[in-house]
């Protein structure tokens, strides 16, 4: 609200304020100053209003400036999860960050998100961080035969497992993790978000079966609980909690 | 795009939950708050209780390892001290060391060293001598003129 009232406004006018975006590119063909595949900032200054988000200045500048910048967004609402990326040094989604909560008044930093290769400006190749995600098998797995109407279950056994159930895949967890960043086997905590919610699940029964999977070299062992995690979450998904419980049914043998 | 591959459901061979990751992962918590209190009572006892630093040299030494608390003490200290080390740079080189054979030199390195370095300290509390032969008697715990060597 502040920035609001600093700037001089016509009555039921949204404030007006000028934006730096530094945007880290790449472009795996090259440009007429840039070699194919080299990293290179480049400064956008555009007019913004004080409700606009970041998406809404990259589109600006990919409509109106610049053509060739390349970034993913679907929803746009903080649904889909596609337009994760790093900015000012924190992974946020691109669609639910406002410019005027940014300090407008410095450059604002855009890069992709870390540990992914880059396959064009903020563009990443989310291959290795889906391919962790199904080897835990997200999907139900219920045991003896289907029965004829929805599988029960009381409001505090779908409470257990429901801030997992949040999740959106934007990877801004995953690629936030510091043991990721650095050991290319460690699943990556949204993998291990993903299973929390099925091995809680009161209806599933594939429970030890993900647990083995997590057991192993590149499960939950590998957590050093930084809460980079759960700090970088757009949902609010308490990650090192849920990646904590996994490690203590493991310990105890309980769910 | 084809659409990615996805594996059984249920793995045909069923691995057992193998316990070393999660015995390591626990050790190194465990051993962390030991090391906490073993390492600041021999602080206590060695640099507050009586003359503090200007009491240590041989004497003292050899004073405190004639009881076995403290010979046990100074054991659990190496053997705790060096595991957790070993096992905090072996996720380091998890983390850093990229292809399984450098992570295999590295950690098989890594044992080594600790081993020699554990079975050396062993060799050092236990077969201690704290009144050698011919030694300057001002310089050697009161209790060897007792002995009498």
């Amino acid at each position: 609200m502040t920035a609001v009232e600093e700037v001089p406004t016509e009555l039921g006018g949204v404030a007006v304020m000028q934006v730096t975006l530094r945007i880290k590119r790449m472009n795996p063909e090259g440009t007429g100053d840039h070699a194919p595949g080299e990293d290179y900032w480049e400064e956008f200054h555009l007019e913004a209003h004080a409700t606009d988000r970041v998406l809404d200045a990259l589109h600006k500048i990919k409509w109106e400036q610049d053509g060739t910048l390349a970034f993913r967004r679907s929803c746009a609402h903080g649904v889909c999860g596609s337009d994760a990326m790093r900015i000012n040094a924190r992974n946020r989604l691109a669609c639910k960050t406002l410019l005027k909560d940014l300090n407008p008044a410095k450059p604002i930093l855009v890069e992709p998100i870390v540990g992914l290769p880059v396959e064009k400006d903020l563009i990443v190749d989310m291959e290795p961080f889906f391919a962790s995600y199904r080897k835990i098998m997200p999907f139900l797995m219920p045991a003896g035969p289907a029965p004829e109407r929805e599988r029960l279950q009381t409001p505090a056994q779908r409470e257990r497992f429901d801030d997992t159930t949040k999740c959106i895949l934007c990877a801004a967890c995953t690629t936030a993790c510091p043991v990721f960043w650095t050991d290319g086997q460690y699943f990556g905590p949204q993998a291990i978000v993903g299973a929390h919610r099925f091995i809680f699940d009161s209806r599933d029964e594939g429970q030890w079966d993900r647990l083995e999977i997590l057991n192993d070299t590149a499960g939950v062992w590998k957590c050093r609980t930084a809460f980079n995690c759960t700090e970088a979450c757009p949902r609010g998904i308490e990650v090192t909690k849920a990646i904590s419980e996994i490690k203590h049914a493991l310990n105890t043998g309980e769910i | 795009m084809a659409a990615p591959e996805l594996s059984h459901p249920l793995p045909s061979t069923r691995k057992r939950l193998t316990p070393a990751h999660r015995w390591w992962w626990k050790f190194q918590r465990i051993s962390g708050v030991v090391l906490v209190v073993l390492l600041f009572a021999h602080l206590f006892y060695n640099l507050v209780l009586g003359d503090g630093v200007n009491q240590i040299d041989f004497a003292f030494v050899a004073g405190k390892w004639a009881a076995p608390l403290w010979k046990w003490w100074a054991f659990a200290l190496l053997v705790l001290a060096m595991l957790h080390g070993m096992n905090g740079m072996s996720y380091l080189v998890g983390d850093y060391a990229r292809s399984q054979r450098t992570r295999r030199f590295l950690n098989a390195l890594l044992g080594a060293a600790t081993a020699v370095i554990v079975v050396l300290g062993t060799l050092v509390i236990f077969t201690f001598d704290p009144c050698p032969q011919g030694a300057d008697a001002s310089l050697l715990p009161s209790f060897c003129a007792e002995v009498g060597k």
